[in-house]
């Protein structure tokens, strides 16, 4: 039975809450906007609202409930112990407008990661301020274009892009204003260099580069790219969606980033889909560190023999300006993302990569002889492979609708665009042994089913509270709204 | 796949120009390959001149969004408004009702004929 909504339960004078007695002199509210007797508030008793949410939670999927091989998502365990950390009275009762000298343990908390990050990721100073990855990636380009702009270099209008490219990227550089140029990948799921060096003139004002791209590739002329890049004068941008695959193996500011965010939410166990928020800190090179959005933590007294050092709020000199209210997602991003980095220490973080990597690896191992994968390459963290079989008109979406019956969330699928029927797997390094296995197993079983029972999977998924749903319906035909006010 | 029509030219970007009366499409491989179209935003008008490879489109499917570029240069002279309320028919007749816009002053000498378009086609399917 499909849960019904919370307004279709709601029963006139229903109530979950009784309020006590007014000690205090009735006062008469202004109606107008104030008070909205037209809302058609749902009254429910609490066990009512309990059961609801209880019966819509079961229909959800998590982490917590199976395998999420989402691919580009890094949908890794988030430890519970940065759910404690994250709610200490210390963290969760400050306000962000508090006098500095009464949230020094915040603010040296802030600091540290800004320290931590610049550590792991190469770059000379951070920005914990963005609300998410494509927050964070808007951030990076606008001081790409403050950058140029400081220095009279006006005619810098093209981006350019890969076409493996997460789609936030031209958005984000849509956004501020450049122009995008799409550069092919080559034959190997490189960047073509060919296609690159025609592109590479005075109008260049970046290149935004996943790497590991979204083919789970490492580019194999990175430094090339690099080279090229600034060679024109154009500045580097890293999308740091896939940083799970090189934590303590290589640093993005080492191999000549300019500029990247990181998605605390992916690599560094932060709750993302629905389980938010997100946090989208950016890193930056020297030379864009000026750049940087106010405000910044900083050291502004030092520390001496009796006193620890004072933190308080630092603002670059030319700085893009304010990117969000506040200092970002300190709680739920920040606290959870130190915790997990202070959990696992250096070692540990090379760790992570070392086993994502290997667990992608042995999964398309063991898949490589049942679905295609194009750009056969040692992948690092995720790989992408062809949910088709010749002589069937099986598709991927079919294949990621039937894992659903086995109880795995499906791969992302139709992306990267550059591979036919696309599903992008990337298990994550929380996964064992057993659960790889059994997700190959089940991929396997329904290559075999495609053959004997290709009806099941066309039709699947079977098993979940809802089927097939009609997604170009859903698409032409919005209802966003079970009910809207009428006009006054 | 249907037969794809002889007397047109084709974008390896997958447009198909009518050279006859200047009309610009979404050849059948690419709607096969973008699945059902639900979106479509013409983003030029009559009277604009627009050069080959430039956007003139943006149409979204339930698997990817994906940009429309000018096969070949010249004026925009008409507009196809019917397409914006009938996404789906870039589906059902690619070659026919489905045209975006219609452009005076190219002859597409540059583009591939049907034959060496479906040579491209197949290549890519590997």
């Amino acid at each position: 039975m499909i849960e019904p909504t919370i307004f279709e339960l709601s029963s006139p004078g229903r109530t979950g809450v009784t309020f006590p007695q007014a000690d205090v002199p009735a006062f008469d509210l202004p109606e107008a906007d104030l008070l909205r007797g037209d809302l058609p508030l749902p009254e429910l008793a609490e066990v009512d609202v309990v059961r609801h949410y209880m019966a819509l939670s079961k229909y959800n999927y998590s982490v917590d409930g199976g395998f999420y091989p989402l691919g580009s998502c890094t949908m890794k365990y988030n430890p519970k112990i940065n759910e404690d950390t994250c709610r200490l009275p210390g963290f969760l009762h400050t306000h962000p407008l508090q006098p500095i000298e009464t949230v020094q343990g915040n603010l040296a908390l802030m600091f540290e990661m800004q320290e931590w990050l610049k550590e792991i990721s190469g770059f000379a100073a951070v920005t914990l301020q963005p609300a998410a990855g494509a927050h964070g990636e808007f951030t990076g380009v606008l001081m790409m274009r403050a950058y140029h702009q400081s220095r009279g270099d006006a005619k810098r209008v093209k981006m350019l892009i890969p076409d493996a490219a997460h789609g936030t990227n031209p958005a984000s550089s849509g956004l501020v204003g450049f122009s995008v140029v799409t550069i092919p990948s080559d034959a190997r799921g490189n960047v073509d260099l060919d296609a690159l060096k025609a592109q590479c003139d005075d109008t260049v004002a970046g290149m935004m580069l996943t790497n590991p791209n979204t083919l789970g590739l490492f580019d194999e002329h990175i430094e090339k790219v690099i080279g090229l890049v600034h060679g024109c004068g154009g500045l580097m941008y890293a999308d740091g969606a896939n940083l799970n695959a090189l934590l303590g193996i290589v640093r993005p500011g080492d191999l000549g980033f300019d500029v990247m965010h990181f998605n605390l939410h992916k690599t560094f166990a932060v709750p993302h889909g629905g389980g938010g928020p997100g946090s989208g800190p950016v890193g930056v090179a020297e030379k864009l560190a000026d750049f940087l959005p106010t405000p910044l933590v900083g050291i502004i007294e030092e520390a001496d023999d009796e006193n620890p050092p004072l933190y308080g709020f630092v603002t670059p000199k030319h700085t893009i300006g304010r990117m969000k209210a506040f200092h970002g997602h300190f709680g739920g991003g920040v606290v959870r993302a130190y915790t997990y980095i202070a959990m696992h220490g250096g070692e540990g973080l090379k760790d992570i990569s070392q086993y994502a990597v290997l667990n992608a690896n042995y999964l398309k191992a063991r898949l490589e002889k049942t679905y295609r994968v194009p750009f056969d390459r040692t992948c690092m963290h995720e790989f992408v492979m062809e949910g088709r079989f010749e002589g069937t008109d099986i598709r991927a979406l079919d294949i990621a609708k039937r894992l659903m019956d086995y109880d795995f969330h499906p791969p992302t699928n139709y992306f990267p665009l550059i591979v036919h029927e696309a599903l992008m797997i990337e298990p994550t390094e929380t996964e064992n042994k057993d659960t790889l296995d059994r997700f190959a197993d089940t991929l396997i079983a329904i290559a075999e089913e495609a053959k004997t029972n290709p009806e099941i999977i066309k039709t699947a998924p079977h098993s979940t509270p809802f089927g097939r749903m009609d997604e170009v319906k859903a698409a032409k035909e919005l209802v966003l709204c079970c009910w809207l006010p009428e006009e006054q | 796949m249907s037969t794809t029509p002889s007397t047109l030219k084709y974008a390896k970007s997958d447009e198909w120009f009518d050279a006859a009366s200047g009309k610009v499409g979404l050849s059948d491989y690419a709607q096969g390959q973008l699945s059902d179209i639900v979106f479509v935003e013409i983003l030029v008008s009559a009277g604009d001149t627009v050069s080959a490879g430039q956007a003139i489109a943006s149409v979204e499917s339930v698997k990817a969004a994906s940009d429309v570029y000018a096969p070949v240069s010249g004026k925009v002279v008409a507009v196809n408004e019917a397409l914006a309320e009938a996404p789906e028919s870039i589906n059902s007749e690619p070659y026919g009702a489905a045209w975006f816009i219609q452009i005076e002053g190219g002859n597409g000498a540059a583009l591939l004929d049907a034959a060496a378009y479906d040579a491209d086609c197949a290549a890519r399917a590997h």
